[in-house]
């Protein structure tokens, strides 16, 4: 079953065609890696899938719902969650801070009268324990390691609980460990028959990890299929290692 | 003693103003520079309702609340548009536009004339007329502000404020109508300002448009910046900062015909100096 369609996609920034009817879909419950060499619009698609930016043309499908325009709170709603290339944290927050936001109230009234903190405690307690930042709960983010900080992002799109998880080059700059405790965790989510969307340039990982891979060159779809199928082709190899 | 006394709702009356801004800037991120316009429209409402239409203190204290949210809900929608400097520079045009409304609108606010002979607060037949029994009515607005707005602080709201602060789209991708949380902060510091603003109405019992210039918002800024931002006791500390600083220097003994420029010079210095060596404030938490 295909939980996300790109269909026919597009999006230029001045002059420049960062995606040009790009298609693709995604299938539920596994982990698809979209690689392709840099430039070739694999953050730009996550950007306009999240609405972080908008896209000239297209539909993004989620589900059964044909989307021609999002907008980056509607993500909850349609159950993704996304991570990013650069890290974005509230960095003048603590870390437990940062996993509270996510799952406290999003109504006005109610957030101002929170009634439910003690459960997202425990349930931010939680997540801050599998993502190994417990002991660290009380600190900034900005004091976090680089790969704290990853992990931080990662552990708060998991309090989100979506349905489909963007990751975007979540192991870039991680220290072996750390690429270790990342893995598992993707692993874990495939296991719940979450979807995984993942963005990395380690071949190694991606050939590890992956279900089904898509390869893009310069915002167009070059090829899909199972991992060590796809990253032999020769157009693949041309196209995303110059060979 | 009355000076002291003066001294202390002066500086209750600006800690609510501190404490209100900070909400917005410290908390939220959003460099408002028309606090003095709410602080104004506060004053105005109160001091007209109760000269022309003989309302009571605190009947005139909700119609300025009731005025100042909605003149900062329309403002705050088209801010709302705006961000970091921009922000700034089109929420100073309000206090301009604001400003201008007080001065020139003369069959309402008496423009440069200004209002006289405001009358004190009254409750149960009993007139805060003596400073004493003032200042006691000026902590108690001070204590029940600060309390609203530790509330709103500690609360998920205070947090999800912060956030946007630090990275409003990101936060946006966890599913929050960042608008509405910035309107709804914006006008509730704007009710703030207007509750000072009906205090000093009926203090000094005089207004005019000059005590709600843009220089008054930039100084209501100051205080945040120097007691700290995201850090409501610094509001307050920042208020009794600012308020008393300038008084001391009047004791520091400079030659009479300098006096007064001198007192100006160290004045600037000190802010400067603090900044440099203290850039948080003096109880920040939150570096701009």
């Amino acid at each position: 079953m295909k939980i996300l369609k790109i269909q026919n996609i597009s999006k230029h920034f001045e002059g420049v065609h960062a995606l040009s009817k790009l298609s693709f879909e995604i299938e539920k419950g596994v982990i698809t890696s979209v690689v392709g060499p840099n430039g070739a619009g694999k953050t730009t698609l996550m950007n306009v899938l999240t609405g972080m930016e908008t896209f000239d043309n297209g539909t993004f499908v989620v589900g059964d719902i044909p989307l021609t325009k999002v907008k980056p709170r509607e993500m909850p709603m349609y159950r993704i969650a996304r991570t990013f290339q650069s890290v974005r944290l509230f960095e003048q927050m603590t870390v437990l801070d940062n996993v509270l936001v996510v799952l406290t109230e999003r109504n006005i009234l109610s957030a101002i009268f929170e009634k439910h903190s003690k459960y997202h405690e425990e349930r931010a307690f939680g997540i801050l324990k599998r993502i190994g930042l417990w002991e660290k709960r009380n600190e900034l983010a900005e004091n976090l390691s680089y790969g704290q900080r990853k992990l931080l992002e990662i552990g708060r799109a998991l309090a989100m609980e979506p349905e489909v998880y963007l990751f975007d080059e979540p192991f870039s700059g991680l220290f072996p460990e750390m690429v270790k405790k990342v893995k598992s965790i993707m692993k874990e989510l495939r296991e719940e028959g979450k979807t995984i969307v993942l963005i990395s340039h380690n071949m190694e990982i991606i050939r590890e990890l992956s279900d089904h891979v898509i390869v893009i060159e310069s915002g167009t779809f070059l090829a899909e299929g199972k991992p060590d199928d796809v990253l032999s082709r020769k157009d693949v190899l041309e196209a995303y290692l110059g060979e | 003693m009355e000076y002291i006394i003066h001294l202390a709702i002066l500086t209750s009356i600006f800690a609510i103003l501190g404490i209100g801004l900070n909400l917005v800037v410290g908390y939220t991120g959003l460099l408002s520079v028309a606090h003095a316009a709410f602080y104004g429209i506060g004053s105005y409402a109160t001091a007209i309702f109760m000269k022309s239409f003989g309302v009571n203190f605190f009947i005139a204290l909700l119609i300025g609340i009731i005025f100042s949210a909605i003149a900062s809900f329309l403002i705050g929608l088209v801010l709302s548009r705006f961000k970091d400097d921009y922000y700034a520079l089109a929420s100073l045009g309000f206090n301009i536009i604001v400003w201008s409304i007080f001065l020139n609108w003369q069959s309402v606010t008496r423009g440069p004339l200004g209002i006289p002979a405001i009358g004190r607060p009254e409750l149960f037949g009993f007139v805060f007329s003596e400073n004493i029994f003032f200042l006691i009515l000026s902590l108690i607005f001070v204590a029940l502000v600060f309390g609203v707005s530790v509330f709103i602080g500690n609360s998920s709201f205070g947090r999800v404020l912060k956030a946007i602060r630090e990275d409003e789209k990101a936060i946006q991708v966890f599913g929050y109508n960042t608008q509405m949380y910035k309107l709804t902060i914006f006008v509730i510091g704007a009710v703030l300002a207007s509750v000072a603003g009906s205090l000093y109405a009926t203090y000094i019992t005089f207004i005019d448009p000059t005590a709600f210039n843009v220089m008054e918002s930039v100084f209501v800024l100051s205080i945040i910046i120097l007691g700290g931002l995201a850090n409501l006791k610094g509001s307050v500390i920042g208020a009794l900062f600012l308020i008393l600083l300038p008084e001391l220097l009047r004791f520091v003994g400079f030659p009479s015909d300098v006096a007064a420029q001198m007192r100006q010079l160290v004045y600037g210095l000190l802010l400067v100096l603090l900044m440099l060596y203290r850039p948080q404030g003096l109880m920040g938490e939150y570096k701009l």
